[in-house]
């Protein structure tokens, strides 16, 4: 079913609202959010309350039992996600489109051992322990850990924060899915090992051909990370670019955050401060 | 009303008063809100003005006897039927709701300051301190309520002030474990440390820092707590150590139905749907109140 | 102003035995701001916990503006010191409101003319006396934050420790902050230590800065070395490096070498 052609889009999202129900009122968390993912590392950045993750969790129907999910379009090599029932959902989560979380820690299930838990993404295709096994082993070698048999026996709070990372990335990548949607992935980590985790990611995401969706708050990151952003303000895109013309950004608040973050190689005596402008809300 | 209603819903408070009021009025929506919860809250109130209006309800007392009237059964002119001293149930049930209610009200008062002192100076300290109070705690813990209660009015004689005392004594130690768990958490959180850099000694943090953190997650333990201590009153009430006669305790009255239950089955029946309806209330109230008490909530 | 002379910090007993600050040095000149910088668990957030003696068992000589400190120290010594912490959400007391807050470290000290020093601090802090009797869940994030700082400043201490004051914020809320603590320590003359992780808040801030790892300094510097990228320790390099953005050769560099696997 997957395409070869490297800029046919993947994944359509055409005028996604997501709308979260509470006892006072009802939030309009995404207003109507467009974008195509081929297979290419896509950014979607903003601040708190942006609707970034959202978006990425309406995408696999994840959002809170609370949530309506609506868009005119939503569909992945020509499957309908939006009108899809749970059960064809359940072919698409983990199998054609992954998701990473934040922090590795909450993903997997303390009770089972890390090399058994990456093993279950390969339930059902008949093969025997040794076979899976093999698969797991060469996973956890993909990403770059050194003694596989010694991990594949740990318990996932006997690994490191950056390991339980890389553990979640051979999780997702083990079904090898089409597409994979990473929530602020390294956010909880350091930043000699994030960099170690995204050296991973990118390599693997490129060699294998996949689409990835990368939420982030970090600009500087996505910018050096991505092919293309997509800045969100108040529930909607505000601006589209490349990642690399990102310091030559038009929008006023995508200007405004840049101008905001403070530089290791030149001191300013003030930071900027963004003055929010109401009239984003619409644009 | 309705300028009221925005004044508490106001998103800026303007005075302590009207903070602490849209508090208050938040709270009140969240048990609106919850049927069963409010159940048990109008049941309680029901309870209070009952025992309130007991002389104007029943206004000829409860110890009025008509031997001529023995072991009636319901009817219009005695609403409950009659006991064996032809004395009115309705009227006994009236005036025993002001004993559940002081009963209940004086083992809160008595039981949740001292389980709150204990277990947040355990908590708080730690170490020594919190081995020995934990291990007297362990001790009450140990003993199932109603044969420790039995043990105290033993000793300090049948009365219902005794057995108020036995049964707070039995009531403190589950309220100073909740208290102990919540101070661990607590302690450890941000806010605690900035007090103690401020230059609190531990007095200060106990009772205005800790405390109030606690005192939400204890009413409602106490509330929950409270169904039990009125079964634990009425139990004693029946073993004859409670109230003495002829005071109209729901526990004793049960006692006494006991003897005549084959012929008048209400003599019995009456006090203890009394009972179970309000235990059933306040472990109703309880529950809802988690919600309502819940800071995260608002 | 401060000054630390070999400090230890060790959690546990026996084989279980941590060293979590391992023999630290540095001394802070009055009115500088001084950063401390790593990992986690490299224990820069613990030497800041020991200066304002959260945590006694801390062995060295610590000595601020020209007193030793002791490891229970008096009262009089927290209106010296004060501390704003990391997360907004958890340093606030949920059940009192702003003026509570506030209220508070005067009453401990038995400060007369509270009403005027609450309004005072929370006009200095861009708050207002408009926010006085909410509660901190009717605050957003930078206000929180803001509300910290100013119970921080309402004892008017001469050295203010900030444990990361604005890694839970967004971008654009930390640039605010950030000129409010500016504004704040040159109106007062306040003496800093930031500990953070992030390279381009402590370039900001700071004056001098030291690199920590595994509970030691492995390399100070002045702010004019680091933005030049001068650093003297690889481990110092990496840090740098790591800290200036995904770049994908150095970050293919940096797998090669992976510890702990």
């Amino acid at each position: 079913m997957s395409t070869t052609d490297p800029a046919a889009p993947q994944l359509v999202v055409d005028d996604l609202h997501v709308r979260f129900r509470t006892p006072q009122r009802i939030v309009h968390a995404v207003r109507g959010v467009s974008f195509t993912v081929g297979r290419e590392k896509i950014g979607i950045v903003g601040e708190s309350g942006s609707g970034k993750s959202t978006v990425g969790r309406a995408i696999l129907r994840l959002t809170a039992p609370n949530a309506t999910v609506s868009a005119t379009r939503m569909s992945f090599q020509g499957t309908d996600l939006a009108g899809a029932s749970e059960r064809d959902l359940l072919k698409v989560r983990g199998r054609r489109i992954g998701m990473i979380m934040q922090d590795p820690r909450y993903a997997l299930d303390p009770v089972m051992r890390v090399g058994e838990q990456i093993g279950e993404a390969l339930d059902g295709r008949g093969l025997s322990a040794a076979e899976r096994r093999a698969k797991v082993m060469a996973m956890l070698h993909a990403v770059r850990i050194r003694n596989p048999e010694r991990v594949y026996d740990l318990y996932p709070h006997e690994v490191s924060g950056g390991m339980g990372q890389r553990i979640m990335i051979a999780m997702m990548l083990l079904p090898e899915p089409d597409l994979m949607i990473a929530d602020e992935p390294t956010s909880a980590l350091d930043v000699t090992v994030r960099m170690q985790v995204l050296a991973i990611l990118d390599e693997l995401v490129t060699s294998r051909g996949l689409g990835l969706i990368f939420i982030s708050h970090d600009l500087n990151l996505v910018a050096g990370f991505c092919d293309r952003v997509l800045i969100m303000y108040a529930g909607r895109i505000v601006e589209e670019c490349r990642a690399a013309d990102l310091a030559a950004a038009q929008h006023p608040y995508t200007r405004g955050l840049l101008a905001s973050l403070p530089r290791i190689e030149s001191r300013q005596d003030r930071l900027s401060v963004l003055q929010r402008d109401p009239a984003w809300l619409e644009a | 009303m309705s300028t009221a209603r925005t004044w508490l819903r106001a998103e800026v408070t303007t005075s302590p008063l009207h903070a602490r009021l849209q508090r208050g009025y938040y709270g009140w929506l969240r048990l609106r809100s919850n049927p069963l919860a409010f159940a048990g809250f109008l049941i309680l109130i029901g309870l209070v003005l009952v025992a309130a209006l007991a002389p104007v309800i029943a206004p000829l007392g409860y110890n009025e006897q008509s031997l001529a009237m023995r072991l009636k059964a319901p009817s219009a002119e005695h609403w409950f039927g009659t006991d064996e001293l032809g004395r009115d149930i309705f009227a006994r049930i009236v005036w025993g709701a002001r004993i559940t209610i002081y009963i209940s009200t004086l083992v809160a008062v008595i039981a949740a300051p001292i389980g709150l002192a204990v277990g947040t100076t355990a908590g708080y300290f730690g170490g020594w301190t919190d081995t020995v109070l934990m291990r007297i705690n362990d001790m009450f813990l140990s003993f199932p309520g109603l044969i420790l209660a039995l043990g105290f009015v033993a000793a300090l004689g049948p009365g219902i002030g005794n057995a108020v005392i036995a049964i707070a004594l039995t009531a403190w130690p589950p309220i100073a474990r909740l208290a102990r768990a919540e101070t661990l958490t607590i302690r450890a959180s941000d806010y605690i440390a900035a007090v103690r850099i401020q230059g609190a000694g531990p007095l200060r943090i106990i009772l205005r820092h800790i405390v109030p953190m606690c005192v939400p997650s204890v009413v409602v333990r106490v509330t929950l707590n409270m169904a039990g201590i009125i079964l634990t009153a009425a139990g004693l009430g029946f073993l004859g150590l409670g109230a003495q006669p002829p005071t109209p305790e729901w526990g004793a009255m049960l006692s006494t139905g006991r003897q005549n239950m084959l012929g008048a089955w209400w003599i019995a029946a009456v006090p203890g749907c009394a009972i179970l309806l309000t235990s059933l209330a306040f472990n109703l109230f309880g529950d809802g109140l988690r919600d309502v008490l819940d800071p995260r909530s608002e | 102003m401060i000054d630390v002379q070999n400090l230890r910090v060790s959690f546990g007993q026996g084989a279980s035995l941590v060293h979590a600050v391992d023999g630290v040095s540095f001394s802070v000149r009055e009115g500088e701001t001084f950063g401390l910088v790593g990992e986690s668990g490299c224990g820069k957030s613990t030497v800041l916990r020991a200066l304002c003696s959260l945590n006694p068992d801390w062995t060295g000589t610590v000595s601020i503006a020209g007193a030793a400190l002791a490891p229970v120290p008096d009262r009089a010594f927290f209106r010296r010191l004060q501390m704003v912490f990391q997360d907004p959400y958890g340093s606030l007391h949920p059940r009192h409101t702003v003026n509570t807050t506030l209220g508070e470290p005067l009453a401990i000290h038995n400060i007369p003319d509270r009403d005027r020093r609450i309004i005072e601090v929370l006009d200095q802090v861009g708050l207002g006396a408009a926010f006085r009797y909410r509660y901190p869940h009717q605050l957003s994030g930078g206000q929180r934050q803001r509300l910290a700082i100013a119970r921080a400043l309402i004892l008017e201490p001469r050295v203010l420790l900030l444990d990361e004051p604005t890694s839970a914020l967004d971008v654009s809320v930390q640039a605010e902050i950030l000129n409010l603590l500016s504004d704040l320590r040159r109106a007062r003359g306040l003496t800093c230590i930031l500990v953070s992780h992030d390279l381009a808040v402590v370039a900001h801030m700071c004056d001098r800065l030291a690199v920590m790892m595994q509970g030691r300094i492995v390399e100070e510097l002045d702010v004019a070395a680091l933005s030049a990228g001068r650093t003297t320790t690889a481990y110092g390099a990496g840090l740098l490096a790591a800290s200036r953005g995904y770049d994908k050769r150095l970050a293919s560099s940096l797998t090669a070498d992976e510890p702990g696997a």
